[in-house]
């Protein structure tokens, strides 16, 4: 089923999307990756302040190329999920729910996905232009030193995904 | 300047794939049965037509600079002007076409960013002939990531090679970006393996008729697997497969896997006659 997502979510909303569902993503998304990860995760245990509201909002796996061409970046394709698999769970457990990548996750945070009634949604690896083109917006938000690594805070259009962990913890 | 002619090269090759890359990739959108594997499809097909059109990287992960270098035994060549032009001109194209910055000098410890770019990973080999040829491979590495090798009994055959590949290819699953692009190596050693998978991925020349035959086995059972384009099912989990060959110990039998994602971005550069300092 084809479905719209406007962010930071509603409640009601992140909750109707199944698995396998197209969903459009329009409005404010987080940026971060590995590194990121491990800073967020750092946060969390030593009871440090987050740079972000983890509620109601996602964060995209993505470390984009530089500005070339219209947009804010020149590709910004999603990287592969798993990567963060080790961090997820604390970041879920804590109000990150919503989160944008690529390729399959693990065990753990599938379950920590159910218990918490997050979402997982896919967009399409490699599609570094296409991406690049729904982003309206981009501004470094956190960790500047590391570069294209950076946490940043992106204003997406029309941005594609499909649904592969919904908030039942049923996976595509 | 063979320094302008690599970095338009490899410029061009972050934006555009080569043809028959392109339309191995249509070809699978077109008679994918899958939904899911339909819509991943579309996207990448959509994505390749943007970044030719508003020239722009087909990826951000523009990847790790894979250079193989044939001097050609007759060929006129000299190692200090022929590096120095391949510096420049990497350093040239990577700024012109605003690759990322994804290399770190020191993988373990500070993992500090080159910035730069640089450097590439080179590869000579000597062949027959006067021209130089300059192969640049854009290696993306959530592909790379996937890639491996097995050192399979020299008595496990072809069906031994067929079942590390498939072993390989099934724990990468839907990370590398599907669908894949695959080379393979086998003989030499564990590290010549590896890196005839990677000139496996970039060979366009004569293939023996059995290793042919191998290449369509492995692709038949890769796509079997149904992992399929970006991992969500259907029929094209890999749309190549090539295999290189060469002479090995009698107790071994090396099996090299490179993965590449469907951005399978590869450019040649010939350099007739070769080059040396006088044309630097």
């Amino acid at each position: 089923m084809k479905r719209t997502l406007e962010l930071p979510y509603e409640e009601k909303k992140l909750l109707e999307i199944r698995k396998g569902d197209e969903v459009t993503l329009s409005g404010v998304l987080y940026v971060g990756r590995d590194m990121v990860h491990k800073r967020l995760y750092d946060a969390i245990r030593f009871s440090q302040p987050l740079p972000f509201q983890f509620e109601s909002n996602g964060i995209y796996y993505m470390g984009p190329s530089p500005k070339k061409g219209s947009f804010p970046f020149g590709a910004a394709g999603p990287t592969t999920s798993a990567r963060m698999d080790p961090f997820s769970p604390l970041l879920i457990e804590n109000g990150l729910r919503l989160m944008i990548g690529k390729g399959p996750r693990d065990r753990s945070v599938i379950s920590s996905i159910k218990e918490h009634k997050g979402l997982y949604l896919q967009a399409i690896g490699g599609c570094g232009a296409l991406y690049a083109s729904c982003i309206r917006k981009a501004e470094v938000v956190a960790y500047s030193s590391l570069g294209p690594e950076a946490l940043m805070k992106i204003e997406v259009e029309d941005f594609p995904t499909l649904c592969i962990i919904d908030s039942e913890g049923e996976v595509l | 300047m063979l320094e302008d002619t690599i970095a338009s090269a490899i410029v061009d090759a972050s934006m555009f794939l080569p043809e028959h890359v392109e339309d191995l990739i249509k070809k699978a959108a077109k008679s994918e049965k899958n939904s899911y594997a339909r819509f991943a499809l579309s996207c990448i097909v959509e994505n390749i037509n943007l970044a030719r059109e508003k020239e722009l990287p087909l990826c951000q992960d523009t990847g790790m600079l894979y250079v193989f270098v044939e001097v050609g035994k007759d060929a006129r060549f000299s190692y200090k002007a022929l590096s120095g032009a391949l510096e420049k001109g990497i350093k040239k194209g990577m700024k012109e076409g605003a690759f990322r910055e994804s290399v770190v000098s020191d993988p373990v410890f500070d993992r500090k960013n080159t910035n730069t770019n640089l450097p590439p990973v080179i590869n000579y080999f000597f062949v027959d002939g006067s021209d130089i040829t300059l192969t640049f491979l854009l290696k993306g590495f959530g592909s790379e990531n996937c890639s491996g090798v097995r050192m399979i009994r020299p008595t496990d055959g072809k069906d031994g090679v067929i079942d590390a590949v498939i072993d390989i290819v099934r724990s990468a699953g839907g990370k590398p970006c599907p669908p894949m692009f695959l080379g393979i190596g086998v003989g030499g050693t564990m590290d010549r393996a590896a890196i005839l998978s990677k000139r496996a991925l970039v060979y366009e020349g004569k293939k023996d008729k059995r290793y042919k035959e191998l290449e369509e086995e492995i692709l038949g059972k890769v796509n079997a697997l149904r992992i399929g384009a970006s991992g969500l099912g259907g029929a094209h989990t890999a749309l190549s497969c090539s295999v290189l060959y060469e002479p090995t110990h009698i107790a071994a039998l090396p099996v090299a896997v490179s993965i590449n994602c469907w951005a399978d971005r590869f450019v040649k550069v010939v350099v007739k006659g070769g080059f040396d300092e006088e044309d630097a």
